[in-house]
């Protein structure tokens, strides 16, 4: 199969190690993947912010980019979730809508993808160490993803997997809304973090990497200013996508 | 705009942006850990039992199905439904008065209250009333009102409006309602929390007999029957509405369903989104004043029916459906924002999600969209709604409808730009290199939203490359030509 990368845009820019991490399983599992440089994002930020107007644009450039793609695999919850989802909301009644269905059809999360598309639950991966899975929000009740990436991490090799006891907690990015109410979205944070630290992981897996943001970011202040929980062995996990996993990529 | 707002705290009206004060209040809250957990704590108990209670049907999502049917066709046959409820009510021996807004629900209530020469008032729980701020209204007029439901009770001691829908004491510790009891009616300290319920109990029992008036509200209004329906657990409504000489009950126009099947869905989902209960304690139905023949009921019955914007949101197809709320509450007890920032600091009757969603209609979108923006869109509501209410979405309808009417200027300038160069590939990739290399110095320099992120938060440094440039180097190392 030919393999449509969709890499959103802060994974360019900030984590590409992840959309590389994607490629690497697909290749290995037998596919092609292409990666179309005219993606730029997928519009979700004025999308979430009501600027629908503007969003439609962006939604736009994204159907002609994407067209005739065969599938297309995009390593964040949220992102893929503007396109399955929110694209046919947001393009409905313009002529643009049927482009709109057609892509959601084709389009697909990651592990989503693996599991429900290609049928595979184990890619040969092996990662010695205590995981931790976080359910993020648009991947959970957007697309419905909840059992395939503990699946694909069930039949890694060696791995222990652990739940917390705030599985569905939101981690509290939730996009704009981690700047414009910083308070409660730390608060969020401290509420999913905390879960996520006291199960003593060694690693704290995600398929959404503004999750791991924000995650990675509330851990990070926590062991700088001292405070991070002891009640996790001291330890401070690490954050990282479920396709570094899969891929053996995890540094 | 200003907004003047009566502080659920202080009763003064405080003129201060409904978004400012919210601003300020959540930032207090949010460092309020103790009261966070104790809050958490007690809804961990809501938790098990909600889901012990949803085990037990064959299938708790058809059963959401068929809440929301009921719902739906109600709501959408309002124009039909509403007039044959009213008739029967009436032939009941019913009187129905139409409000269009909180000031004429008030008049009305006052009205009867003159003709009615009442002495004592008591009250069962009715968010509605709550809505119209029914009780300050009263006590301006001189008249003395007691709240009934034990939860309500506590809280007009503590001169605070509900906390949450159902559980209006929910912030509450135990020491500090037997503090409260003592204080107000020189009981004994306990910690039992049977004995908290007996204090009261012997304190209420006396003033349910000497009432003139019962106010309630109303959970469904049957329209095959005429009946109003009220769920709950104490009994306290039903000496509110029996005892008394007069009965006013005061409902939203949405309330209606259309014949007592409905209920037999409903009932149950009401308790066990709302409680974790199979069904609660007493669910009545109530037909109108006493019968010739009957040996108790009231001897007037009356039902005030509130528009105030419920009319404006069933014109609205797309939002139609927040007028299907039950006000259970399920869905304030998914949310994390209601969870870490409790009920009083959205300043106004509905908290939580559904509050949320209807606010910036019943109040005002400008002033009011800040709540619908103060969500990271999680969807835990839509997802415990038992009548299927599309919550988080309608979060993002009235943020479309806000930036439509009422946009910040500065935000969608941002919003255009970014658009500009998602359009342009070339500009954006340049954008985000540009961003990659002076992460470093911004971090340093601390922008307004890079401030607010870092206050709380590291952020990692930016790669050396991005995504694209790395599958342009892999790609040129595998097929070199």
């Amino acid at each position: 199969m030919n393999v449509d990368l969709f890499i959103p845009c802060f994974v360019d820019q900030m984590s590409p190690q992840v959309g590389l991490a994607v490629a690497t399983v697909l290749e290995r599992l037998g596919h092609t993947c292409t990666f179309r440089a005219a993606q730029t994002c997928c519009g979700q930020p004025s999308f979430n912010a009501g600027y629908w107007d503007e969003a439609r644009k962006v939604a736009i450039h994204a159907l002609e980019v994407f067209a005739g793609a065969e599938a297309v695999v995009g390593p964040s919850g949220s992102c893929v979730a503007m396109m399955k989802v929110f694209y046919p909301e947001l393009l409905a009644g313009t002529p643009h809508e049927t482009a709109a269905l057609d892509l959601a059809a084709r389009t697909f999360e990651f592990g989503e993808f693996l599991v429900k598309k290609l049928g595979v639950t184990d890619v040969g991966a092996r990662f010695p160490h205590r995981v931790t899975y976080h359910d993020g929000c648009h991947g959970l009740r957007e697309l419905r993803i909840k059992d395939e990436p503990r699946q694909l991490l069930r039949a890694v090799k060696d791995l222990e997997l652990v739940e917390c006891d705030e599985t569905e907690s939101c981690c509290g990015f939730g996009g704009l809304f981690s700047v414009k109410f910083p308070m409660i979205s730390t608060a969020m944070a401290e509420v999913k973090g905390g879960s996520l630290v006291r199960t003593g992981c060694d690693y704290i897996v995600s398929s959404d990497p503004s999750c791991q943001l924000q995650l990675d970011g509330w851990i990070s202040r926590c062991q700088s200013s001292g405070s991070l929980s002891a009640a996790g062995g001291g330890r401070r996990p690490r954050t990282v996508h479920l396709a570094e996993i899969l891929a053996g990529t995890v540094s | 705009m200003t907004q003047l707002l009566p502080h659920p705290e202080t009763d003064y009206p405080v003129v201060m942006l409904a978004k400012t004060q919210f601003l300020k209040d959540a930032a207090a809250h949010v460092r309020d850990s103790g009261h966070r957990a104790f809050v958490r704590k007690a809804l961990g108990g809501y938790y098990t039992n909600r889901d012990l209670q949803k085990a037990r049907y064959r299938d708790w999502e058809h059963a959401r199905d068929a809440a929301s049917l009921a719902k739906w066709s109600a709501v959408n046959r309002l124009d039909e439904l509403l007039p044959r409820f009213v008739a029967n009510f009436e032939a009941n021996g019913g009187q129905v008065h139409w409000a269009r807004d909180a000031h004429e629900a008030r008049t009305i209530i006052l009205d009867l209250l003159r003709a009615a020469k009442a002495k004592a008032i008591i009250k069962s729980k009715c968010m509605t009333s709550e809505e119209i701020h029914l009780n300050a209204a009263m006590e301006k007029d001189g008249y003395g009102v007691v709240e009934s439901d034990l939860g309500e009770f506590i809280q007009q001691l503590r001169g605070e409006p509900p906390y949450h829908f159902v559980f209006p004491c929910m912030h509450v510790r135990r020491d500090e309602i037997s503090d409260l009891f003592g204080r107000h009616l020189g009981s004994a300290p306990t910690d039992s929390p049977e004995e908290l319920t007996m204090i009261a109990r012997r304190h209420m029992r006396r003033l349910y007999v000497d009432a003139d008036v019962g106010i309630t509200g109303a959970n469904f209004l049957v329209a095959e029957t005429g009946q109003i329906s009220i769920t709950e657990n104490e009994g306290n409504a039903r000496l509110t509405a029996a005892l008394p000489r007069v009965h006013i009950s005061i409902s939203g126009i949405e309330k209606v369903v259309e014949n007592l099947d409905d209920l037999s869905v409903l009932l149950p989902m009401l308790a066990t989104a709302g409680a974790g209960q199979p069904m609660t304690c007493y669910n009545t139905l109530y037909s109108g004043p006493r019968q010739p023949g009957e040996c108790d009921g009231p001897e007037e019955m009356h039902l005030v029916l509130l528009d105030n914007q419920r009319t404006a949101i069933l014109a609205d197809p797309e939002q139609r459906d927040s007028l299907h709320c039950i006000r259970c509450g399920a869905c304030l007890n998914v949310c994390p924002i209601f969870k870490n920032v409790g009920g009083f600091t959205y300043g106004t009757t509905y908290q939580g999600p559904i509050g949320s969603v209807i606010t910036p209609h019943l109040r005002g979108l400008a002033d009011w969209n800040h709540l619908s923006g103060a969500s990271s869109l999680c969807g835990a509501c839509t997802d415990a709604c038992p009548v299927r209410i599309d919550i988080h979405h309608h979060l993002l309808h009235n943020r479309r409808n806000a930036a439509r009417t009422a946009p910040s200027r500065l935000e969608r300038l941002g919003h255009r730009l970014f658009v500009v160069a998602a359009r342009r590939p070339w500009l954006f990739a340049a954008g985000g290199a540009m961003f990659r290399r002076s992460l470093g110095l911004l971090k340093a320099l601390r922008p307004p939203l890079l401030k607010d992120w870092l206050a709380s938060r590291d952020l990692p440094a930016a790669p050396a490359s991005s995504f694209r440039g790395q599958w342009a180097a892999r790609s040129r190392t595998r097929h070199p030509d």
